[in-house]
């Protein structure tokens, strides 16, 4: 069964068909997708959910796409990890890590390209498009592929190769945009108007965005059905930290939670913090900043959602921290030697916000907390090279592993 | 021609002057406000702003450059 309704104007409330279109015509306000819940709520219950595949489409009828045929890889329902190392070294007993680093392009961006290209398919586009600096390029490219779909893929120029090499494996068009960044959006979002294609995070927005919503249905799932305490995932335009939270409030809405209680942690690099900085304020005005930070896939300078992912905040009785690099580099480390988990950048600074709020004392020990991991390490070694440790050489004899290894133990005796 | 949609937010310091008139005065695009929010000493504006891409970008760095904030309504499309 398809549950969604209408696209709705999320400032003046303005309703609008289900067609591939992202703004209000009147008051430019972004749309959202609109439910019917009293409908969705006779027809879904924790028992149709678990006959559901074990991906993010399990949770179709809370999804707006209309028919059957979806674009499925076995996006999402990715493990929840019970973190006993890192929880025992924060004092916290019921740490929980969301390890969306195994998804098949080994970031969170697969659960949004799986809708956004779903959706695309369903309104007739043979065409997916986005403009990336990394995650959301794989993830679309390989949707694409997976999906019989082309796909142009649009960079700027001076990105590395090497960033390029995770999309075009998959074979889409790559473009290399030269000109300023704010050239390049302006770029993106005239050709959203011109071609008729689905530009992932432009024209179809509404759609991609809600599939942010199945990382919170999967990890209330997890927990046996219920909310955590604490949320902690890191920001860059803001989208995927509402949609969690509308993912645990919707579980109310149609009765398959009693109540959440969910207090939302934003965190960002101090880098590009104009969410937190914000949140800092008191303000809801978000103020652009140009960006500096190691953690790339959280480099969005101007938010498209910051203002409502600071009501989130607000709403939730949540906080807001900012993180800067060597706090990130060291929270990466963390979570590799606590729980085996090597996150790219952005989990280096969910776990530092998440040790600096444990340390200042935030949490309750008891409390369930919940860490959003949303990409794989090996998309930012570079990060880390440096801050490893490096390997000990020896000669192919005995006796020079015997005193090279004597000479670890007198290091790991120190 | 394209057409773009931008917010403006004035602050103190530029809330006094028409940006938006000299915008259109002293470059080829036509600005059109959409929805606005104006105090007495801060406001925003979300324009639609039509022109030939260097126009408009000369405009906007224009708008710039008196102090004004500029932003594409749609946020960064260049995402990680």
């Amino acid at each position: 069964m398809a549950f969604a309704t209408a696209l709705r104007c999320r400032e003046c409330g303005r309703l609008y068909n289900l067609d591939p279109i992202h703004f209000c015509e009147f008051c430019f306000g972004p749309l959202e997708v609109a439910y019917d819940y009293e409908a969705m709520a006779k027809a879904v219950s924790r028992e149709s959910i678990a006959r559901g595949p074990n991906s993010l489409w399990r949770y179709k009828d809370f999804l707006p796409v209309l028919g059957d045929d979806v674009v499925d890889f076995s996006q999402g329902f990715t493990p929840l990890v019970k973190a006993g190392r890192l929880g025992k070294a924060l004092g916290l007993r019921n740490l929980y890590i969301k390890n969306d680093c195994v998804n098949p392009t080994y970031s969170f961006k697969d659960r949004v390209v799986a809708v956004a290209a779903t959706r695309a398919r369903e309104l007739g586009f043979d065409t997916l498009a986005c403009a990336s600096t990394g995650n959301l390029a794989g993830a679309t490219a390989a949707a694409a592929a997976r999906a019989g779909m082309q796909a142009n893929i649009f960079i700027p120029a001076d990105l590395e190769q090497g960033k390029v090499l995770g999309a075009a494996i998959y074979g889409p068009h790559i473009y290399a945009i030269e000109g300023s960044y704010d050239q390049v959006n302006r770029l993106c979002s005239e050709l959203a108007d011109k071609y008729h294609w689905a530009f992932v995070n432009v024209n179809v927005r509404p759609y991609y965005a809600e599939g942010s919503k199945t990382m919170g249905y999967e990890v209330a799932e997890q927990l046996g059905w219920r909310a955590p305490d604490w949320a902690v995932a890191p920001l860059a335009s803001g989208s995927m930290f509402t949609k969690i939270y509308k993912g645990y409030k919707e579980l109310v809405q149609v009765g398959i939670l009693d109540s959440v209680h969910t207090r939302m942690l934003a965190t960002q690099a101090l880098g590009c913090s104009p969410i937190v900085t914000a949140y800092n304020e008191g303000s809801f005005n978000v103020r652009p900043v140009k960006a500096n930070t190691i953690a790339k896939s959280l480099a969005i300078g101007n938010p498209a959602d910051g203002y409502y992912a600071l009501k989130v905040i607000e709403e939730s009785n949540g906080a807001g921290v900012a993180m800067t690099d060597a706090e990130i580099v060291e929270g990466m480390k963390l979570l590799a030697e606590t729980e085996g988990i090597f996150a790219e950048t952005a989990g280096g600074v969910t776990i530092a916000g998440l040790v600096r709020m444990a340390q200042a004392g935030t949490f309750q020990a008891d409390e369930t907390i919940v860490a959003y991991i949303t990409g794989n390490g090996l998309k930012t070694v570079e990060a880390v090279v440096e801050a490893v440790n490096k390997p000990t050489i020896i000669q192919p004899t005995l006796e020079s592993f015997e005193a090279a290894y004597a000479a670890n133990a007198v290091g790991t005796a120190r | 021609m394209p057409k773009f949609r931008y917010m403006f937010t004035f602050g103190e310091d530029t809330i006094k002057e028409p940006v938006i008139y000299l915008v259109g005065k002293h470059f080829d695009v036509v600005t059109n406000i959409r929805r606005a929010q104006i105090e007495q000493d801060h406001a925003w504006a979300v324009l639609e702003i039509e022109g030939a891409d260097d126009e408009i970008e000369r405009a906007l760095t224009y708008a710039r450059g008196l102090g004004v904030q500029v932003n594409l309504m749609e946020g960064d499309v260049i995402t990680g």
